[in-house]
Parts: structure tokens; sequence; C-alpha cells
């Protein structure tokens, strides 16, 4: 009853096309901005930035762009921290050899850099899929792995290994302060969010879908396979890249390679699973429950085992977490194989229909 | 209901195809004509989908070569060849499970449409003009096949009849000159059948398509065709009209049963 | 040239570890068409199990000979394995069955995190040791054709050579048995061999809880080597490569595939490695692998993959 689109013709394509088609969707997205970018900034205490928002807007990013790969395109890919880290890598580069280099363009720059590291790697796709492509995207993981650890060039010869960055301001704004971290991240996140969607829905997101529902019919109605698969990996690792350079300058500060293990592709890989392949809102969904999740199981597990006369300790906590977090993965894959995002759209279903079963 | 049949537009030359041990097609050569409806016909294994995956660029033959418009080719590049304009249904139905029926014929717009990453991105001036153009054309081909009421329903969740009908759609799309149609009314009903060659005849007819057919229903056959192709076992034993394939002893024997 | 051998006897001992983790996804991927990212954490969870076992048993049935204790602690670990197998077909498995593989790829990262946390929380995370009665000592060997001798790790050997008997059982009983035709059927086709009467549902147990005996195995043999403790889980990762090379569906490939990598990352690491800034095991592996999928991509050993439209 809420949700009822009655009384909403579109009189044209341009209309019946456009990215949010219903009046509530539009409604809603206006205020999901508004609170975003106006209304928490004047409510999040500094642990709410530092430990939630600011990294659930990062990871969203990253989400977004694995989601494009493996959601949209079909192409498995365990290499994502190694994107973060070329991007990373490349725009402290930038940053730090250039004089004078301002920060927007270095972290475009390092997303450059994925894009090549990442159609390079992008090139076994074109012969194998599935798991074959799994262990090659590892190779790309590992590769990268060894190249940041031990090719001294990229970490501008520091004995330790790990660099850092500081003094960031853009346009002139120093980005010193939680908030202006936040909104700065938020801000690109909208911008590549927006155009990803167009790409999504345009002739390349279609080109993409083909491909991963059936590669061999796609190339016979003219789709070059080719084209498809690497513009994929073009796009979601530069998207990736941008995300792993806000990552080390703006949430880390100061990091190692370590930071952009394997874990963290792993760790992409499920935000992308649970929040629901083929879905530019599943990135977001899926990130903000693999951000919130172990915050909440550290507060809520002591409480209830609080309430149990049972005190546990943080090894148990965490060892709760990789339960809770391989039971959750497998859980979703039986029941709800499109994640959040089609639990979304089911909800907004009964909405359209309420108060009616259907 | 006079139609003019062209020039030969599409020419096979002695194609034959093996897998490991397994001849599939043994020298096999037919032509096509200009705006004619071709039909395929043979027992099941005889090499008909084979045959027509190897003019698409699937399959690539062991030997022989395929005229398309003067220009001869040993084996066909799939992009080249839907570049050349020849479009395919799939017996299996190859359609995009994930994508509405929409997005699925709208792929086959994809050929045509200019618009590079960043034009697209930005979703601006030139590329929303060409999005919503092909909409239109799109449109223009779901009307032809009366699946409105579907066009936004995930292709899975349809009724196979009207998948069918999706799977021509998109073939469609390319706007082909030549239309290669594997067992397209295969799993329909009489009234679904009717349709599907309404569909084919206007298509002939309205655009001047050359159809290249696959069907194993008789009647079908000998009412829509102008000229057959009989295989058997990977070699062509019947080559001429639906009556002279008809009356041919070769093609009794092998294919529509001994006398009596 | 000594030190060449023993690099090189180095590397195809490592190389044997490596198979026998390799084996358990070979076996479970030719049974059921999936690969199991999990066996790494079932080379942990049944290596801690038997640790644990062989700790507890002493404490509370006062048995005391180590043989004993080991034996025991092997069979009882080999039971929880079985437990496991079978709640794994029973939760998992079994609803997943018409997913496609990527799906069934996920299902099993799941169920390797799920693992990971459950052994730790029964098992404790702390480094465990087994002991088996392995020798640890080296041994110099050939001391006649080369100067000096070359040094073998008897440890290795005896792991190598349990390592070899463990294939042949294994591939006797793939060739020979009906059982493991019945698993080569239903690797190929889930449905087909359904209709064929062929019990899904108890294949897959059977095929599970046989990669948890290799598992048990496996992590018996590093966990004796290297101490049991939470690494041993991202050993999944090194063995992945192995099986590339191989070949998925075949068991021989498995070992020569493990024995290649082992050897290569020795041998790269030593020789290649000073020109390159050192540490290039962690990738060796995992490039060699790249390059033989673009040449090869079913491995030395593996079937050829088809696409049929």
């Amino acid at each position: 009853m809420f949700y009822r689109e009655n009384g909403q013709f579109k009189i044209s394509y341009r209309e019946d096309q456009q990215i949010f088609p219903i009046a509530q969707d539009r409604v809603f997205v206006v205020l999901l901005l508004l609170v975003a970018f106006a209304a928490v900034p004047f409510f999040a205490s500094d642990y709410m930035f530092r430990a939630i928002l600011i990294p659930f807007v990062i990871m969203a990013m990253a989400a977004l762009g694995v989601n494009i790969l493996v959601g949209y395109c079909g192409q498995i890919s365990l290499g994502s921290g190694a994107f973060m880290a070329v991007g990373a890598y490349g725009a402290y580069n930038f940053f730090a050899r250039v004089p004078d280099m301002p920060l927007l363009p270095a972290l475009l720059l390092g997303g450059l850099c994925a894009t090549a590291f990442g159609v390079l790697f992008g090139l076994p796709s074109l012969r194998v899929r599935g798991l074959y492509l799994a262990v090659a995207t590892l190779a790309a993981q590992f590769f990268a792995d060894w190249m940041f650890l031990r090719v001294k060039w990229f970490t501008l010869d520091t004995p330790s290994g790990s660099v850092s960055v500081s003094n960031l301001q853009v346009f002139g704004m120093p980005l010193d302060t939680d908030v202006s971290k936040y909104l700065f991240c938020l801000t690109l996140l909208v911008v590549i969010a927006l155009l990803a969607k167009n790409l999504v829905r345009g002739a390349i997101g279609r080109e993409w879908m083909a491909i991963r529902d059936m590669d061999v019919a796609a190339a016979v109605i003219g789709i070059r396979p080719m084209y498809a698969k690497l513009s994929a990996f073009a796009v979601s690792s530069f998207i990736i890249g941008v995300a792993g350079a806000l990552w080390a300058f703006i949430y880390l500060g100061s990091w190692e390679p370590g930071a952009f293990s394997v874990d963290q592709s792993f760790r992409l890989l499920f935000m992308v699973i649970i929040g629901g392949l083929g879905s530019i809102m599943g990135g977001f969904l899926g990130a903000a429950f693999i951000i919130v999740l172990p915050i909440f199981l550290n507060q809520f597990l002591p409480m209830l085992a609080g309430l149990a006369g049972v005190a546990i300790s943080t090894t148990v906590v965490s060892h709760t977490e990789l339960m809770i977090f391989g039971a959750l993965i497998v859980w979703f894959l039986i029941v709800e194989p499109h994640g959040l995002a089609k639990l979304w759209s089911i909800g907004k279903q009964k909405m359209r229909v309420w108060p009616f079963p259907y | 209901m006079s139609k003019v049949i062209g020039d030969v537009i599409l020419d096979v030359h002695n194609i034959s195809l093996n897998f490991g041990g397994v001849k599939a097609l043994s020298d096999i050569s037919f032509n096509v004509r200009e705006h004619e409806i071709r039909a395929i016909i043979g027992p099941n294994g005889a090499g008909k989908s084979s045959m027509l995956n190897c003019i698409n660029g699937v399959y690539t033959p062991q030997q022989g070569n395929i005229t398309f418009r003067g220009q001869t080719f040993s084996h066909m590049d799939s992009h080249q060849v839907a570049v050349m304009g020849v479009a395919r249904t799939f017996q299996n139905l190859a359609l995009f499970k994930g994508m509405s029926v929409l997005d699925n014929i709208m792929t086959g717009r994809n050929l045509r449409m200019k618009s590079n990453l960043l034009l697209q991105a930005l979703r601006w001036g030139p590329a929303e003009r060409e999005e919503i153009e092909h909409r239109r054309k799109v449109e223009e081909i779901i009307d032809f096949l009366e699946i409105q009421p579907y066009r936004k329903t995930p292709v899975g969740q349809l009724p196979y009849g009207l998948q069918k009908r999706v799977d021509l759609g998109r073939a469609l799309a390319l706007e082909p000159q030549v239309l290669l149609l594997d067992e397209p009314m295969a799993g329909m009903n009489v009234e679904e059948k009717q349709d599907m060659c309404r569909f084919i005849l206007d298509v002939n007819d309205e655009f001047g398509t050359t159809v290249v057919l696959i069907e194993h229903d008789m009647g079908v056959v000998m009412d829509i065709s102008d000229r057959v192709v009989v295989l058997d076992y990977g070699k062509k034993i019947g080559d001429g009209t639906p009556d002279e394939v008809r009356r041919s002893p070769e093609v009794i024997s092998a294919y529509l049963g001994t006398g009596h | 040239m000594a030190f060449f051998l023993e690099t090189l006897l180095g590397g195809l001992m490592a190389g044997m570890l490596y198979s026998l983790v390799a084996l358990g996804f070979v076996l479970i991927y030719k049974a059921s068409g999936v690969f199991n990212f999990a066996q790494g954490a079932m080379v942990l969870f049944a290596a801690l199990a038997m640790a644990r076992f062989a700790e507890w048993l002493p404490q509370v049935t006062g048995l005391t000979q180590p043989v004993l204790v080991n034996l025991i602690a092997f069979v009882l670990a080999g039971g929880v394995m079985f437990i496991v197998a079978w709640l794994i077909e029973r939760l998992v498995l079994r609803r997943l069955v018409n997913q496609e593989g990527t799906t069934l790829l996920m299902a099993t990262l799941g169920i390797a995190y799920f693992l990971e946390g459950l052994g730790q929380s029964i098992f404790g995370n702390d480094i465990y040791k087994i002991d088996i009665g392995m020798p640890k000592d080296p041994v110099m060997a050939f001391e006649n054709v080369f100067q000096g001798g070359l040094l073998i790790n008897q440890e290795d050997l005896i792991a190598a050579l349990i390592a070899a008997l463990l294939v042949a059982l294994l591939s006797v009983f793939f060739q020979k048995t009906a059982t493991g035709r019945a698993l080569r059927a239903v690797a190929d086709d889930h449905q087909a061999a359904q209709s064929i009467g062929i019990p899904l549902n108890r294949i897959w147990v059977i095929v599970w809880c046989v990669a948890g005996v290799v598992a048990l195995v496996a992590g018996m043999i590093w966990g004796s080597k290297l101490g049991v403790q939470f690494s041993l889980a991202t050993v999944a990762l090194r063995a992945l490569p192995v099986v590339i090379l191989g070949g998925l569906t075949s068991v021989p490939g498995a070992i020569i595939g493990g024995l290649i990598i082992g050897v290569g990352e020795k041998l790269s690491e030593v020789f290649l490695g000073p020109y390159v800034g050192g540490g290039i095991e962690i990738w060796f592996a995992y490039v060699l692998a790249l390059l033989f999928l673009l040449v090869r991509p079913q491995g030395l050993f593996g079937e050829k993959i088809i696409d049929r439209v």
C-alpha cells in the first residue's frame, strides 16, 4: 500500500529507463542522501566514524567494483586485495614522488594503475573460468603481495616497508577531521556509484550480463567476449584501486603490504555474495553487514554470556565470529543466493501489496 | 504472395566436421538463395545443428569453406558472422536467464551501439539518445512478436513457448540478412506453431530476410519452405523443392519411412 | 652438485606433503564435481582432534603407551571426521544439489570458516604437538657417492612413503571397486547418476569421509613436522596450484603436481631468489599454475573440458 506504483505512468522511454522509475524510490534516495551528508556528521560520534562509517563507505566502493566483475560479468575473482594494493601504492608513488601532486588526481592515477594490473591479470579469463579463473586471480594476489614486500622501489626504499601519508587536503580544504574525511569518501562513493549504475544499465552492462549468463550465445549475437571481459576487469579494478587508495590514505594513514592480503580478497567476495551478486545496492548492504557484524558480536556476545553468568574472552568471540561468518555464508547460499538485495526487493514487494499477502 | 528469390547469398562447400572419432558432417555442399526459406531436415543426430554451428563460427570444420556474399572463409568468426548480418536462434534456447525480455532483445542491438564506455558512464546526451533509439526498435520487435506484457519479466520465469519467441526476437534485433533458426517450433503445441510460422513468414515477407530453418515437423517444412536440404548421418541425401524431396527414394527410405 | 641434490630432495619431500592435501581436493572433485575449499580447514580440524585426543587419553584412561594412544587418537579423530562429513552432506550439500559450481565453491569457503572457528572453539588454539614417533634426526646418506654425503630428513622420507601408500590405495579404490565407479559417475553428472539409482547422498557422505581421512593423514604428518597450529588451514591455498598443474580429476596428477611444485619452489627460491629480492616461494606455484592455465587448462593428467551449446 505504501509502495504502490498506481498512477505513475511513463510516457517516454527516457522516463521508463531512469535509474529510479518509482517515485517512492526517488524520495527514499533523496532522504538517504540528505541523512548521509547532512545529518550524520552532526550526530555520529568519533568512534562511529572511525570504526563504522568511514570503513563502510570505502568498502562499499570496493564491493561495488568487485560486484561489477563477479556479479555482473560472472568472472570470479579472488585477487581484489591485490587490486586495492596496486591502487594504494600507485597513488602513494604519484603522491610522494611528484612534487605538489594534488590528492584527487593521485587517487585517480592509482586507480588507473590498478586498471592496468587488472587487465593484465584478467587476460586468463579469456581462456578459463570458474575455479581455474579463481586460481589465476590468486596468482595476481600473491604476486602483488610479494611485489610490494620485496621490490623496494614501490615503498620508496623505506627500511621498514611501511609507508604513510599526511597533510591531506582537497581543493584547499584540509582533511584532518573525521567529518571531512567521511564527506570526501562519501562524495566519491556517490559519484562512482552513479557512474557504475549508468554503465550497468547501458549497453556494456548488458554485454557483461550476457557473458555471465551464456558466453557462447553472446559471441553469436555479436558481442566480443574479449572486450566485454577485459572491460569488466578494467572498470572493476579501477574502482577497487581507488577504494584501495582511499583505504590506505584516509582510513589507515600508514600501512604495510599486509593490509591488502588474501583475507581482504575473501572479505570483499563475501560482501558481494551476502549483499547480492549483480546488484549495485548489494555492494552497500554486504559492506554494511560485514563491517558491522564483528562490532556487533563484540558487544553482543559478552552481554549474552553475561546474562548466562559466563565470562568469555576475546578469543572465544573471534572464534564464534568465524563460525557465524561461515554459517551465514552457507545459509545465504542455500536460502537466498541473491543475497540481501533480493531480501530487500522482496520486502518492497510486500510493501507494495500490504495489507494483502500477495 | 509472389516473392522474388534472388541469387545465391550463402554457399557451403564440402564441409566436413569431426569430433574425435565421430564424423558429424561429411562433405556437405548446398547453397541458399536470397529471400528464400531453406529448410534443413533429417533424423536426430544427422548433423543439422552442427551445420548451423559451422556457419556461425561456433565450430570450425576440418575441411571445406563457406562463401557469404562472395567472400569465402575456411572458418567463420562468430563476431564477424554477426557483423555480416547472420543471426541465429538455438535449439536449447541460449537466452540470458538473468535478464529481462527487454534486456535480452536489447543485447541484439549491441552491435550497432557506438557510444564508448565513458559516454555510457555519464549517460548523457548521445549515449542516452542512442539508448532510446534502440529501445524504440526493440519495442517494434516486441510488438511484432506480441510479447508486450512480459517485457520486464526475467526470461527464466517465462514458459517455454514465450522463451522461444524471445530467442527469435533477439535474433531479429540484429536486423539480419540471414536468419538461422534451429528447431524454432520444438516442444510447441499447434497454436504456438501457427504463431511461430506466421512470424517467420512475416519476417521473410516484410523484410526479405533469408531464412535457414531446421525443423522436424514435416507439415511445417513442406508448407513454408521454398527448398529443402536433407541430411542423414552427416551426409546430404536430398536437395530440392519440397515436392522433389518428398518423392526422392533415398529420402523416403532414410527419413520419411519406406512405402507400404 | 650435492647441494643441488639436497635441494631437489627437500623439494620432493615438501611436494609430497602438498600432494597429500591436494589428494583431498581431487577426491571430492572427482566424485562430486565440487571443489572443496574447506579441505585445509578439514586438515586443521582433524589434526587438532588427533592432537588433543592424544593428550586427553592418558589423562582420562590412564593409558600411556605412545603407539596405542596415537592409534586410538587416530581412530577417534577419524570418527570425528566421519561425523563432520555426514553433517556437511546433510546440512549443506543436499540443499545445494542443483546450483552451479561457483555457488558450491563459495559454500565450501563458508564451511572452511566455520570449521576453523569450531575447531579452535572445541580444541583450543595453542600450538599442539603430534608425536607419532617419527625420527626427527636427519640422516647422512650416500656418503661414498658425494663428498660429505647428502642430508636427508628421515621424517620427510617416511611421510613420503605413507603418502605413496595412501595414493596407491585410493587409485585401486577408484578404478577397481563398484563404489569407485559410482563415485566417478556422480562426478560426471549428478542427475544422470541419480536416475540410474545411485544414492547420491550416501555417495557424497562416503566421499567426504574418505577426504576427511585423507585430511587426517595429511594433518597428522604436517602436524608432526610443524606442530598443529592455525596456519595449517592456509595450507589449502598452497595446495591449490598443485591440482591445477596435475589436473583436478587425477589422483596421480595430484602427486606429480605436488612433486613438481615442491621441487620448483625450492629450486627457484635457492637459485632464482637472490636475483629478485627473495621470497618468491609465495607466488612461484601460483604463477606456474597460471601459465599452465593459459596453455593447458586441464593440467597434465586431467580430462579436457568441453563446452556444448
